[in-house]
């Protein structure tokens, strides 16, 4: 008898039958993190960018690189500017985190995305810009606080 | 046809028109002349280039200052440029080279970067398409389609091309550049089709120094072109016959 009810089992398990019983009915959607702001609308409408936004970005690109043509619409800066916000913490999500506007829904679909190895991901305002500038700059801050305490201490 | 004609016209007059209110406002206001020059030549955001425009750019070595990095520094930001401590391989746009006459010991310093040849060897070798030469002139790198030959190295006779070795990180948004292809100089293309003056040529007149002028050079009424057709300036390796849009007197 326990046999039979297993082997039942098992057939329906192969069968996918037993699908909406044992696991969710839903197929798991991609986390999108969206801009913070209500009435913050796109250059199209939502559906028209999740199937063309590719196509839109790559003919900007060739119209900036040849013609000099910068026009904001379709341009990926102007994607970025909108789309890629600090989070309730305060932080900027990098392209390298499901955060990020793009990632979450590219690493879902597991499409590769290599704009982000030249392109920046985030807006110009948000750029921490490392290297020897803000390096001296920090020693230059120590030295002045150093200074500071130095002649607070006679 | 006939409508591009009419429509080049306008911008022509426009132009004209720009140029003449924006030297006399700026006679009175604006106190580097660079700044005029940026309100004349701004083009609108959704119109292309013309090849009726040639950029180029005037290097007096009299001028320039031994030692002085001010074009090298202005253009590291710009591009966000950063040094990983291997001066043989990271990336340098200008290089500060100095020349020294053995019979005199007279000695001149002069910055060197791209020269945007008019027939340039890098845009002949490659095979990908990758180097071109925009229509104004400027030679650039569609680093979307540089497969990282290193092949423009070279046969660019003024070494003005690098490779990146090593993954960017934080790159300005009107410079991106990446591991695995080529580039230099874009003459801050960004920012001429903005109408303004590479960071360079700025960041030399900020200086006091005024070393450089950046403008038209087929406009004969740009202020490069009247000063090299009083003064005169020199191509570099001019025997090679590439119409360098990057001349330099003193030399």
């Amino acid at each position: 008898m326990t046999n039979r009810f297993l082997r039942i089992t098992f057939l329906l398990v192969g069968l996918g039958l037993l699908y909406p019983v044992l696991g969710s009915a839903d197929t798991p959607k991609p986390v999108i993190h969206e801009p913070e702001g209500e009435g913050v609308k796109c250059v199209h409408p939502e559906e028209e960018m999740k199937r063309n936004h590719m196509n839109y970005i790559l003919h900007q690109r060739d119209d900036t690189m040849y013609d000099g043509i910068r026009t904001e619409k379709h341009s990926l800066a102007n994607c970025i500017d909108c789309h890629v916000q600090p989070g309730k913490d305060g932080k900027i999500a990098s392209i390298e985190t499901e955060e990020h506007f793009c990632k979450g829904c590219h690493e879902y679909a597991a499409v590769t995305i290599d704009c982000f190895e030249c392109h920046a991901d985030r807006p110009q305002k948000f750029i921490n810009r490392g290297g020897k500038n803000n390096a001296s700059l920090q020693q230059d801050l120590q030295t002045m606080l150093s200074a500071g305490t130095a002649s607070g201490d006679q | 046809m006939s409508a591009n004609k009419s429509k080049v016209a306008v911008n022509n007059s426009r132009r004209a028109f720009l140029s003449k209110t924006a030297s006399t406002a700026g006679m009175i206001t604006i106190a580097p002349g660079v700044l005029l020059h940026q309100v004349a030549n701004a083009k609108p955001d959704d119109q292309p280039i013309s090849e009726k425009v040639r950029w180029g750019m005037l290097i007096d070595t009299n001028k320039c200052e031994k030692g002085c990095t001010d074009c090298i520094d202005a253009c590291n930001a710009e591009h966000s440029l950063t040094d990983n401590g291997r001066p043989e391989s990271d990336t340098q746009y200008i290089r500060k080279v100095t020349l020294r006459d053995k019979s005199t010991g007279h000695e001149l310093s002069l910055p060197l970067m791209c020269q945007h040849c008019e027939t340039a060897p890098c845009v002949d070798v490659c095979p990908t398409g990758a180097s071109f030469t925009r229509k104004d002139g400027i030679a650039l790198v569609d680093k979307h389609i540089c497969i990282g030959c290193r092949y423009c190295m070279m046969a660019c006779p003024y070494k003005a091309r690098s490779f990146v070795h090593e993954a960017v990180k934080n790159q300005t948004l009107s410079a991106p550049r990446g591991k695995g292809t080529v580039e230099s100089c874009t003459m801050c293309v960004h920012r001429v089709d903005k109408g303004e003056t590479p960071a360079c040529v700025e960041a030399c007149s900020k200086g006091m120094h005024d070393a450089m002028i950046f403008g038209d050079l087929n406009d004969p009424n740009s202020k490069i072109s009247k000063s090299l057709a009083q003064y005169g300036g020199k191509q570099l390796r001019a025997d090679l016959q590439l119409n360098t849009a990057v001349r330099y007197r003193g030399i």
